[in-house]
């Protein structure tokens, strides 16, 4: 084959490639340069966010914190597997191997001082605001789930297909990742998360919220007060959230 | 050592069929790719349970595979067997043309592939992925001079630091895949340093297959003879890192199980995991290990049975990644432990994961890729000596 056929070839095979791929991937990238917005902001590091779950009140079958996160931030049942489907709340029951004792608690992102998904995630969108709550930024996740493989509490779910009739306020999309903001959308107007005030509503007031560095809010006094664990504390990730009765 | 004459390769009937077959596997790996993108990952076997599948079984197992296939180039280049100098730009195009078709994978796999240019231009870099961007970018540029100094003889006085400066990068390319899942605390079938070393040794195992299969079939198909020596030299080579493999898998599975509390994980992987189990004892060890060793070091060695003993190897080191990446998200986080757990997201349960046909198109995609750089590269540059045979490698006197 001569230099001449030979750099044809080549030609002819490098632009056909650079075209295609280089169109498809970069185009709708820069699109998104200028959708990317800036971080939340107005949130002050003065303030912990935090949650204090007393399991001794929360009853087994109770699922009244789950439907209420999924009609405030609008999760349906996806079309998948149920496997699939996103759960920024569980209802978790457990039972003692030594002595049988059964309890039932709520478990969701546990919004960690020190959060691994922060740290693993490549491209930042993973991110803790200056009042302690975790998020996603949707507009830089780029749907590597490294934050799913890192998280102790399995806390965040995948987007597996096309989302429709959303919370304008909870923006959620196909590809990213995503878990409870402790209802941010509801904090920033100084409301309680709706799985709080749902718990509260039912008679059971299992859930409390508040800010823990402020030592005159319930919060604060309670744990001050009264033994109280965080999951997986001997990752010391110091969790917002804390559970009693464990 | 003569001179070595480096020719492209006579493009015949046979080389395009091939081109077309490997062009075919492309098609069907970018049909898996638009319909995971335009349906989204519902129509995979992942789920939140599983959050990575089959594509991060083939990509990683590229992306390893390619950091090995650098063995050869570097056994010359770093550590001067002039043998393998003749060998070395084959050995430097297979790494660059694995690598590429690993991260295609990857980055296709992406619940957001059209948004590669954040992965590109927003860093984290406490994320052992953001540090990957750069390893692999990395890899790109200085494997890419390498191989331009190896055949530009204008440049072939820098192509020994090169091949030092790719071999450096190499280990540190791998160091950094190991810990992707090194650093996981909560996932107890990871969390191991040891992963990182491992994923080195299994490259070199996986890399130098690769490459035999490959400099065997171009050989052949391009009828220039393949001396016996050469191929007799990579073979122990290759047994070496074949042993050393099944030495570290062996040792980090006894580290884990001399913690009490990774018994749980390990009885799982070892024994009643059900497939996970069968594909880390008949792939992994089996198939990878003891049956490439018996194949490699049993008296009387063809070349028939060093390529057999390669094609194990690469179908154990597939084995490999299905087990740790697979095995490793099947087994449950234990949040509370000491208690038993259930709930709606499957908690306290083993995960099931059957992958889907998209995911093993887009998979199969990333050894079309790959192929396929090979295929051309070899028809458009000079990268494969005239004569591979005894007397053009030996050296000759005076050298």
């Amino acid at each position: 084959m001569s230099d001449h056929t030979r750099r044809k070839f080549l030609g002819a095979a490098g632009l056909t490639g650079l075209a295609g791929s280089g169109l498809a991937a970069l185009a709708p990238g820069v699109h998104l340069i200028s959708l990317a917005a800036a971080h939340a902001n107005g949130a002050s590091s003065k303030v912990r966010w935090g949650m204090l779950v007393d399991t001794t009140r929360c009853a087994s079958g109770c699922n009244a914190c789950v439907t209420a996160c999924a009609t405030e931030n609008a999760i349906q049942p996806g079309t998948g597997r149920p496997a699939q489907s996103s759960q920024w709340i569980r209802k978790i029951e457990l039972n003692e191997f030594k002595t049988g004792r059964a309890l039932s608690l709520p478990m969701m992102c546990q919004h960690c001082e020190q959060p691994p998904c922060v740290d693993v995630c490549p491209t930042g969108a993973s991110f803790k605001r200056a009042d302690g709550i975790v998020l996603v930024d949707r507009h830089i996740c780029i749907g590597c789930r490294y934050c799913m493989m890192a998280c102790p509490y399995k806390a965040r779910s995948f987007v597996h297909e096309p989302l429709t009739e959303q919370n304008p306020e909870v923006p959620r999309g196909k590809g990213c990742v995503e878990s409870c903001t402790l209802c941010v959308q509801r904090i920033d107007k100084g409301q309680q998360p709706a799985c709080v005030e749902a718990c509260t509503k039912n008679g059971r007031s299992a859930m409390l919220f508040g800010d823990l560095n402020d030592p005159a809010s319930e919060i604060a006094k309670r744990i001050a007060t009264t033994p109280t664990s965080q999951v997986r504390a001997d990752l010391r990730l110091n969790p917002g959230v804390r559970y009693q009765g464990i | 050592m003569a001179t070595t004459i480096f020719r492209a390769i006579e493009a015949k009937g046979g080389y395009y069929a091939l081109l077309g077959v490997c062009g075919l596997f492309l098609l069907l790996g970018a049909f898996g790719y638009f319909q995971m993108e335009h349906h989204g990952h519902v129509i995979t076997g992942m789920d939140n349970q599983m959050v990575w599948g089959m594509p991060h079984v083939i990509a990683l197992f590229l992306i390893v595979a390619a950091s090995g296939a650098l063995n050869v180039a570097s056994t010359a280049s770093v550590f001067g067997k002039t043998i393998y100098k003749p060998l070395a730009p084959l050995s430097a195009l297979l790494a660059l043309a694995l690598m590429a078709g690993g991260l295609a994978v990857l980055m296709l796999d992406l619940g957001r592939s059209d948004r590669m240019i954040i992965a590109a231009t927003h860093f984290n870099f406490k994320s052992v992925f953001a540090l990957n961007v750069f390893l692999y970018t990395g890899f790109f540029t200085i494997v890419g001079m390498y191989l331009w100094f190896m055949l530009e003889r204008r440049m072939n006085r820098w192509s020994s630091a090169a091949g030092m400066a790719a071999f450096i990068w190499r280990l540190t390319l791998t160091t950094g895949t190991g810990s992707v899942f090194g650093f996981l605390i909560a996932r107890e079938a990871y969390q191991s340093a040891l992963l990182a070393p491992m994923f080195i040794v299994l490259s070199f195992a996986y890399g130098t297959a690769l490459f035999l299969l490959t400099l065997a079939a171009t050989c052949a198909a391009a009828r220039r003879p393949l001396g016996g020596m050469v191929v007799q030299r990579l073979k122990n080579l290759l047994a070496t890192f074949v042993a050393a493999s099944l030495y570290f898998v062996a040792v980090f599975h006894l580290t884990n199980l001399y913690f009490t509390r990774n018994h749980g994980v390990e009885q799982f992987i070892l024994v009643d995991g059900g497939i996970i189990s069968g594909v880390f004892w008949i792939g992994q060890v089996v198939i990878g290990g003891a049956l490439p060793l018996l194949l490699l070091l049993a008296p009387g060695t063809t070349l028939g049975r060093i390529l057999v003993a390669c094609a194990a190897i690469v179908v154990g080191g597939l084995a490999q990644m299905y087990v740790t990446i697979i095995g490793g998200q099947a087994w449950p986080l234990d949040l509370f432990p000491g208690y038993a757990a259930s709930s709606s997201f499957f908690d306290g349960e083993i995960h099931n994961y059957a992958p889907s046909l998209v995911e093993m198109l887009l998979g199969l995609g990333g050894f079309a890729i790959a192929a396929l750089i090979v295929i051309i590269a070899l028809k458009v540059l000079r990268v494969l000596p005239e004569k591979l045979d005894d007397a053009a490698l030996l050296p000759q006197p005076g050298e």
